[in-house]
């Protein structure tokens, strides 16, 4: 589920709790790897490596036999098992609820968050103006 | 005859110990935790993880803690730390384009499409060093504007390439997979996808002495900064067990294109040329310089004659990186006696030798009068 990628621990935990906690089994206990990271030459051009990332990745069963995954930055087992365990409730069918208790909140603090930063740049704006000499 | 020598085991546990209780300094001054690093020493942090080659805050900061400072040895730690760990795979190349822009500045245009903004920069402070950072004066809130709405950012280049003024970028090369030099040893002539890799890990202080003497002349390519672009992007990955393309989250990169000196042909009319930089964190210096030497690194394919340093693929990427480079010149401190004992034997030879033939002409000559 794309929004777990940008949802904190704290919220993940969150929405845990207010699903009702699951009850899941680790399909695939949580693993720490690493992602090679591409860029493009000149920014559009033929790809090239950039650098590794860390990437912790889960796979959960729910006691419904409904499988999630997730494949999250950073080395944190329990962030990426509780993604694991929300994309796997999407999966049975709980979209309305992950919409209510996950998405709606975190997709409402992202926004928050992107607007003060942009607001923020957006006050760091070059305004040129020219001087025009008097000539005439 | 060899002789093993074998010893100092006991001194190396007390120096270690020894090194645990200078890193932690004046016990009454408090103690700096990884995360107090990551948020306040962050382009040190953002250092670690480009020339670290792996992109990861926490593991950044801790290895700077560990290091007391010494961030050569922070990459170090982190280059080691990453052995350790499997690979998933390989992420799909990020769109800068759709960057969420915290700063973008322009050389070459002043009213180029979604504007200049300066973002957290030094550049305009008088470098005078601040006493109320000292003295722990409280953060005035940044100022706003807008509604914080995204700005629509489209490269710089695009511009030129729109009339035809700016070569093109290479489209990627068909059945050939991109290569990685953390994968395969690196072999002369390199292509661009492994110059780029390797310089975007390189060692920023040789990457800007590698740049600089471009513009002093030894290799000139006649820069202008096309654009510079810092933000946050969105890192994708198709994990084989999925078999579709998952976001893993977002990573803050610097990108710099340099528009360079133009080149035509017979068939081809005159074009700009382009050097890229694009490396992990905010490092504008890193990114620029990257750009110049990716730049000059282009010679052969320009036809133009490889006579300076930074024109010579072989010799920069060869001398970029800081963990091989720390290792040659810090092994010389290894214990070297067998060979040193060699040497003395051979100039303690010569020098009899020597002594040996002057004694011999000084004879002659006495002779002869």
């Amino acid at each position: 589920m794309a929004l777990s990628a940008e949802a904190t621990h704290e919220e993940l935990s969150a929405a845990f709790d207010a699903l009702g906690r699951p009850e899941h089994g680790d399909l695939r206990a949580p693993e720490i790897g690493l992602v090679m990271l591409r860029g493009r030459t000149g920014g559009d051009g033929a790809p090239f490596n950039l650098g590794e990332a860390t990437v912790t990745r889960a796979a959960v069963r729910l006691g419904s036999g409904h499988v999630g995954y997730a494949y999250l930055l950073g080395r944190d087992p329990a962030r990426a098992r509780l993604a694991a365990v929300l994309d796997a409730v999407q999966q049975s069918g709980g979209t309305a609820a992950i919409e209510r208790c996950f998405a709606d909140p975190v997709r409402r603090r992202i926004a928050h968050d992107r607007a003060r930063g942009a607001a923020r740049t957006a006050a760091t704006r070059v305004d040129f103006f020219t001087l025009v000499r008097g000539e005439d | 005859m060899y002789v093993a020598v074998k010893g100092g085991e006991r001194a190396i546990a007390n120096a270690h110990a020894l090194l645990d209780h200078s890193r932690r300094g004046d016990h009454a001054v408090p103690e700096i935790a990884p995360k107090q690093i990551r948020e306040q020493l962050a382009l040190a942090v953002d250092r670690v993880m480009a020339e670290g080659s792996l992109y990861d805050r926490d593991l950044a900061a801790l290895a700077i803690k560990q290091a007391r400072g010494d961030l050569i040895e922070a990459i170090f730690l982190v280059r080691a730390f990453r052995t350790t760990l499997p690979r998933f795979g390989h992420g799909e190349p990020a769109d800068t384009a759709a960057m969420q822009i915290r700063r973008r500045i322009s050389a070459t245009y002043k009213d180029l499409p979604g504007g200049q903004v300066l973002g957290p920069t030094f550049d305009y402070t008088h470098r005078l060093i601040d006493f109320a950072l000292a003295a722990g004066a409280p953060v005035a809130e940044p100022a706003e504007a807008g509604e914080g709405e995204p700005a629509d950012t489209p490269h710089v280049t695009a511009l030129l390439d729109g009339e035809g003024l700016i070569e093109r970028n290479p489209p990627q090369p068909s059945g050939r997979p991109v290569g990685d030099l953390t994968r395969e040893p690196l072999a002369f002539p390199a292509d661009r996808d492994l110059r780029l890799q390797n310089l975007a890990r390189a060692d920023e202080g040789f990457l800007l002495a590698m740049g600089y003497s471009t513009q002093r002349g030894y290799g000139r390519t006649h820069p202008f900064v096309g654009e510079i672009r810092f933000g946050e992007i969105e890192v994708e990955f198709v994990p084989e067990d999925l078999g579709f393309a998952v976001p893993l989250g977002r990573i803050q990169v610097t990108e710099c294109e340099m528009v360079t000196q133009f080149k035509g042909t017979a068939e081809t009319s005159p074009q700009f040329t382009r050097g890229y930089g694009l490396v992990f964190g905010q490092s504008e210096r890193k990114a620029m310089s990257m750009a110049l030497v990716d730049r000059a690194l282009r010679a052969r394919e320009f036809g133009e004659d490889v006579v300076a340093p930074a024109q010579d693929e072989e010799f920069v990427l060869s001398h970029s990186d800081n963990v091989q480079a720390t290792g040659f010149v810090e092994h010389l401190k290894l214990p070297h006696y067998v060979d040193f004992q060699a040497e003395l034997g051979l100039i303690r030879q010569l020098r009899r030798e020597h002594a040996d033939r002057a004694a011999a002409a000084g004879f002659t000559r006495e002779a002869a009068e």
